[in-house]
Parts: structure tokens; sequence; C-alpha cells
């Protein structure tokens, strides 16, 4: 009998998991929603910017600013981590944390010191139990909504940290948002700026762009763009990342409900089959019983 | 000859807007230019200030922004801005309380240059946006 009471209540368990999985998926899902607007509306400006800051590359040289300039010697190296505050979202950060650590290997194999900028506190987190340097932390970003000027104020230390030299190369890790069922780690350099590639378009603009006047002269006006491409590079990786951090939760989320179900099927059948057991146990003795009595 | 062109204005955030007008006027760093159809391809850093323009109606309207890029071509002209709104979506309150700041700021000694023009620039930012919702009231 005590077996019948166990399974009931490993049942009212599940489904009591059930409802907080499906809870949390739903809300994963119009937190994805959220975020997908927020990429949507950026993507005109980042594509409008590319295509402006090609066009002037083209012109200016390479010297026109120190951020172009790789460093002969790379001593020391900064990795933007970003993951997400917060777990349940299945391979999410140890995705992002594996492309970190095999990549900051890769580096230390050189005799390269790394340090770390981190975005989200699992990725924080990681970096702190390694005992890697930590330059500067910010939670409570990723997968919530946020502005421009995170990107810019962060972006700017990033640049000043490389120019006074306290790192040589920085590079991002994100999670690149392809679609609600996929998303994938991805490393992207984004200090010293690599050389900016030209896009391709139609003739005709391109016959646009060789004519630009520009005012005041390429060179400065690309001063100008540079470090705001950077903020723009970052801001696009944190909006990735929120994205993806909500599109994994949703998926995993729903995976945890549909193993709730599976797992109830089995438990109700169990009971059920306990309770047939008892009742056979129960009919076996009344009629053992009466046998008894019938001498 | 008026012709209608393109005006494009996007922010980080979003694209402000996306209409015909007849002619725009843009505050340049280098001192403020006008754009008519047909201009030579033209590229510029843009500080602080309003974007006037006069849609295919004959209706002027006014953006505000905080400094950009502008890019002008024969038939489209597009606003990069570091942030635009329209006057009616001032945030008075938010200016206020910047504006507040700001000068909190920059009345500490204790202030560090990095702080200081950073402090300045929002002040100037609170400054205009508050100058320019006051103008609305009064139309």
């Amino acid at each position: 009998m005590a077996q019948l009471k166990d399974v009931q209540l490993k049942i009212s368990a599940v489904k009591k998991t059930k409802q907080i999985t499906k809870a949390m998926n739903m809300v994963a899902a119009s937190k994805l929603r959220g975020a997908q607007t927020n990429m949507e509306g950026f993507r005109p400006y980042a594509a409008k910017f590319a295509e402006v800051l090609g066009s002037l590359a083209e012109k200016a040289g390479d010297e026109a600013s120190p951020l172009l300039t790789p460093r002969e010697e790379i001593k020391t190296v900064n990795i933007v981590l970003c993951t997400s505050d917060r777990g349940l979202c299945g391979g999410f950060n140890t995705n992002l944390i594996n492309k970190a650590k095999n990549f900051a290997k890769e580096q230390e194999a050189k005799g390269v010191e790394i340090t770390f900028t981190n975005f989200g506190k699992k990725g924080r987190d990681w970096a702190r139990k390694q005992g890697y340097k930590i330059e500067s932390e910010h939670l409570g970003i990723v997968g919530s909504r946020f502005g421009f000027n995170i990107a810019s104020i962060s972006g700017g230390a990033l640049i000043e940290g490389f120019l006074n030299e306290s790192y040589d190369e920085v590079y991002v890790i994100f999670s690149e948002f392809i679609s609600v069922a996929r998303q994938y780690p991805v490393l992207k350099k984004i200090l010293p700026i690599p050389p900016i590639e030209k896009e391709e378009t139609e003739d005709e603009k391109i016959e646009y762009v060789a004519e630009h006047i520009s005012e005041p002269s390429p060179e400065e006006v690309l001063g100008q763009m540079l470090p705001r491409n950077i903020y723009v590079q970052l801001y696009s990786a944190l909006l990735e990342t929120s994205t993806s951090e909500h599109a994994a939760r949703m998926s995993a989320m729903d995976n945890a409900t549909k193993a709730c179900n599976d797992m109830l099927v089995n438990l109700t059948l169990l009971y059920n089959k306990a309770r047939q057991a008892a009742i056979t146990a129960d009919l076996m003795d009344i009629v053992g019983g009466a046998e008894a009595l019938k001498g | 000859m008026a012709g209608n062109f393109t005006l494009e204005v996007v922010t980080p955030e979003k694209v402000v807007t996306r209409e015909e007008v007849q002619i725009v006027m843009a505050p340049g760093t280098l001192g403020e230019f006008g754009v008519l159809i047909g201009h030579t391809p033209f590229l510029t850093t843009l500080k602080l200030g309003t974007i006037r323009y006069t849609d295919s109606k004959g209706e002027e309207k006014t953006i505000f922004i905080s400094g950009g890029f502008a890019e002008a071509l024969p038939d489209k002209v597009t606003i990069l801005a570091n942030s635009a709104e329209r006057r009616r979506d001032i945030d008075l309150e938010r200016a206020r309380t910047a504006l507040e700041r700001a000068q909190k700021r920059l009345g500490s000694e204790s202030a560090q240059d990095i702080d200081f023009t950073r402090a300045r620039a929002a002040m100037e930012r609170a400054l205009y946006r508050l100058r320019l919702a006051e103008s609305r009231r009064k139309q």
C-alpha cells in the first residue's frame, strides 16, 4: 500500500514542476519577442553604419587611427565574455564558456596573458573561479532591456584600456542568434579593428561613394566613426546574446515540459498497476477468507 | 526645381522617420547645411541640434538629435543619430533631472577631467531639450 502513496506523491510533484517549466517557457517566449524587436530595430542603423564606414575606410588610409594598428607584440588579451545572469537555459552558458576556455588556453599556450570583461553572472563566476583577472563586470544587462549607452560606456572603457596598453587585443565572445532553435557561440576580434571589408553593393552605389565629399576630412570623420563602430559591435553582440538567452531558455523549458509529460505517463501507468495489484491482493484475501469459512 | 527625396533618420534603437521631403536642414559640425534633391554625395559629422525639414505636403517638422553622422545622396539623406526624438516626444522630466545631475557633478570640485567633459555634454543635451520643449509650449 505504501508504494501506491509514493507514486501518488511523485505524480503531484512532477505536475508542479511541469507547471513551473511551462510558465517559464511562456515568459521566455514573450521576452524573446521583445528582444527580437530590439534587435530588428537596431539592424537598419548597423547596416547603414557599416556601409558608410566601409566607403570611408577605402579612402582614408590605415594610419587614420591608432585603433586600426595591430601591435607587434601581443602581451595581454582582453576577452569580453557575454553570458546570461541566470541558468535554466540548457547548454547556452556552457557553450559560451567552453568557447572562452578553449580560446584562453590557445592564447596562454603562446604566453599571452588573459583578462576578462564580463557581461552576465555565469561567465563572471566562471572567470573568477578560474582565477582570471576581471577588468570589469556588468550584471543585470543581458536578458533585460538596455540602451545603447551601456555599449558606449563599456566600449569607451575598452578603447581606453587598449590605448593605454592595458591590453593589446580585444575579442568578444557572444551568442549569435540564428533562429529560435539555433544559437552559436561566436568569437570576434574588435580591437585593433580588423581591416574593414567593403560590402558588395550595386554598381550604381559604388559610383556615388567614389564621389563623396566629406566634411571634415575623411580621416577625421573616420576617426570619429571608429570608436562608435566598437560600440555598435558591442551593442549588437549584447542584443544577440540576450535574444539567444531567451530562445535557449524557451527551448530548454519546452523540453523540460515534454520530459514531465513523459514522466507523468509512465508514473500513471505505474500507479494504475500498483492499484490493480492491491485490489487483486485484497480480492485474494477475501476469497481466501470465504473459502476458509466454508470449512 | 522642387522635388521630393527620401529622408531617413535612424538611431540604434529604432528608425525614427523615413519619409518623402522637400528640404532638410541639419546641424553639421562645421556649420549648418541644407539639402535639396540632387545634392552631391556628401558625408559629414553632426553636432547637437535640430534637423528641420519640410515634408512632401509642405508641413515643417523638427527632430532633435544629439550628434551623429549624415550622408546625403542625390535622392536620399540618411542621418545616423546617436539619439533622436521629435519635439513632442521629449521627456521633460528626464531632461530636468539630467540637467540637475549634470550641474551637481560640475559643481563638485573632485570632478575628474573625463567626468567633466561627459557632464558638460550631458548638460548641453538637457538644456537643448528643455529649450526646444519650451518653444513647443509657446506655439
